[in-house]
């Protein structure tokens, strides 16, 4: 255990990155006087092959290139001794997709990963959050001039895990990072899923799918900072609850400098109710401090069954239980078809599929 | 041999201020195998009529009836009707993202067949004819009607017509927005589809422009909520001189 530096304020509530967090549930994760054990969570499925490595170093010699503002996160950084640092080398082309599992201990935790991307290489990193947990993370995501990196986190956590990260990109020159963040398991999740450039002619595709049932509380807050000309970003992200308590967050900052000329964004969130007593609140909010941009906007839909769409597939005599079924099921395939793993695929369409049916979908 | 029979059907609407009337006793017989034309202005009811009989929860039945060989089809629900051998080609085809085309047709095959058909020959039968209708068998990969062009929309709602093959079809404007190129193939996929399945159809337009691809056997003239005019393919030819004036109170 680590004794902590008292300098770091513990969030009441009032604030608002913190508005809607039940801080009750974070089982002191959040509090300055709670003691958080510092340990690597993340470790390779598999072994290392040819295009990359992974290794053990300490914190201070990768500091943090990024700043936050996330009291959590910052107390992340002030714990973690040691960080795991995934490479990818230069103009590495690695085929397979690189897992990292992460195994939480019985204790609260805080751990720090990087993830570099080499120049002009090309992967596909999955990281699988699954089983019991009270876990604080940081990923910083570095990507290098024309790094082309798929970035899949995946929240399969049983129903009382904790979970507080941030997954922060920095987009380099030329580059492009894709990422998807998939939120089906968890007591309370919530995730800072966030980018910035360091060039230009960068491009970041965030994708997300949030599904709540009764009792979970999934946030997320994507961060799109667009400090340097000639960026792109698109942001979707989607959202399924059902169950009185089912209770979802999505907030989408979207913030276009004034240097940042020639900017071309677009950010959407939706949002599926499947029951009475479920609340999502989506917060979209872009900020525009320079006319020339290539284009920016913004879209936000929260609502029940599309009574339309349900009329059309039963007029093809689809009855009603099929015709809802299909278009859940389609909500959802339209983010996970976006993950080109067959496995992963199969096996979160699984879980959706068990967890509708406790719901009676 | 199929017949619809709608008699005096009389629809309402919902509103802020109370039920609007808008079918105001609609009698109509449809045998398989004929085609009777509804023309009318716009705002007129033709689409409620469409809509009502396909059973869309937005209309409320007030009065009349709908049969389909004898069985009321106002007490059907909307997959039902689809069952009884009821088509509506939309207007407007709904978008419904992540639901492929593919799986669309197929599910609404099954439900429709009472069992899953085979897939090889399925396979074959949907190849069959989208080519019949000019469609790129990249299309079956598609979310259902997302993305699609007007053409391609309509192209899709007789695609399903030709494989859900009903016994009555109501083609709601399936002429609006499609270029010359498109309407004679749309139309042409309907005509097949009379043929081989002596297939009665009730063809809602604005336009007489389909009625020279489509030949009806009987026009309607349809204003106000009910069906004012009725004749044979001379009365078209009259409408597209003289318009619908005649027919719409000052």
């Amino acid at each position: 255990m680590s004794g902590l530096p008292t300098n770091y304020l513990t969030p009441t509530g009032r604030e608002e990155a913190w508005r809607f967090t039940p801080l009750k549930r974070l089982n002191g994760l959040h509090d300055a006087a709670t003691s958080v054990l510092d340990r690597i969570s993340i470790e390779l499925v598999g072994s290392v092959r040819a295009g990359f490595n992974i290794e053990t170093v300490a914190s201070a010699d990768l500091p943090p290139k990024s700043k936050t503002e996330d009291v959590i996160i910052q107390r992340v950084r002030a714990t973690a001794s040691k960080i795991t640092h995934l490479k990818i080398h230069k103009e590495a082309v690695v085929s397979e997709p690189i897992f990292l599992k992460r195994s939480a201990g019985a204790e609260k935790e805080f751990s720090r990963t990087v993830v570099t991307a080499g120049a002009h290489s090309k992967a596909t990193v999955v990281v699988e959050n699954e089983g019991a947990g009270t876990i604080g993370e940081e990923i910083e995501i570095h990507l290098e001039v024309g790094a082309n990196l798929t970035f899949i986190s995946l929240q399969e956590w049983n129903e009382n895990a904790i979970h507080l990260g941030r997954h922060h990109a920095i987009v380099g020159r030329d580059a492009t990072f894709n990422s998807i963040t998939i939120t089906v398991g968890g007591s309370l999740v919530r995730l800072l899923p966030t980018v910035e450039y360091s060039d230009q002619g960068g491009s970041a595709e965030l994708l997300g799918l949030y599904f709540a049932t009764d009792g979970q509380h999934l946030e997320h807050r994507v961060r799109v900072e667009h400090g340097i000309p000639n960026g792109k970003s698109r942001v979707t992200f989607k959202g399924i609850l059902a169950g009185a308590q089912a209770r979802t967050v999505w907030i989408g900052d979207v913030f276009i400098r004034g240097n940042a000329e020639g900017t071309d964004t677009y950010e959407l969130n939706k949002n599926l109710l499947l029951t009475d007593g479920a609340r999502a609140d989506s917060v979209p909010n872009l900020e525009i401090e320079t006319g020339q941009i290539v284009g920016a906007g913004h879209s936000s839909t929260t609502g029940r069954f599309d009574d339309e769409q349900l009329f059309y597939l039963m007029s093809r005599g689809i009855p009603m239980s099929e015709a809802r079924r299909l278009v859940i099921r389609g909500f959802f395939g339209e983010i996970v078809s976006k993950i080109e793993i067959e496995r992963v695929q199969e096996r979160l369409m699984n879980r959706i599929d068990s967890q509708l049916a406790k719901v009676g979908e | 041999m199929p017949q619809l029979v709608v008699k005096g059907l009389q629809v309402g609407v919902e509103t802020e201020s109370g039920l609007t009337e808008i079918l105001r006793g609609v009698d109509l017989t449809i045998n398989s195998g004929e085609v009777h034309a509804i023309m009318g202005p716009n705002g007129s009811g033709k689409s409620t009529l469409a809509y009502s009989i396909a059973g869309h929860p937005k209309y409320t039945i007030t009065g009349g009836s709908v049969t389909l060989d004898g069985v009321d089809v106002l007490e059907m629900s909307v997959d039902e009707r689809a069952k009884a051998g009821l088509f509506l080609a939309m207007q407007y085809p709904v978008e419904v993202p992540g639901v492929s085309v593919a799986n669309f047709l197929r599910t609404a095959a099954t439900a429709l067949r009472g069992e899953a058909p085979k897939v090889r020959t399925w396979v074959g039968e949907v190849k069959d004819a989208m080519s019949k209708l000019a469609m790129d068998p990249a299309f079956s990969e598609r979310s259902v009607n997302e993305g699609f062009s007007g053409g391609e929309k309509k192209r899709h709602e007789i695609l399903q017509m030709e494989l859900l093959k009903p016994k009555i079809a109501i083609l709601d404007e399936t002429d609006s927005g499609l270029d010359v190129d498109a309407l004679r193939i749309v139309s042409e996929g309907v005509n097949r589809v009379k043929q081989e399945q002596n297939l009665g159809i009730m063809l809602i337009t604005h336009y007489t422009r389909i009625l020279r691809y489509i030949k009806p056997d009987f026009v309607h003239v349809f204003a106000g909520g009910k069906i004012v005019e009725e004749g044979g393919p001379e009365l078209a030819e009259r409408l597209e001189e003289k318009g619908y004036a005649q027919y719409v109170k000052a």
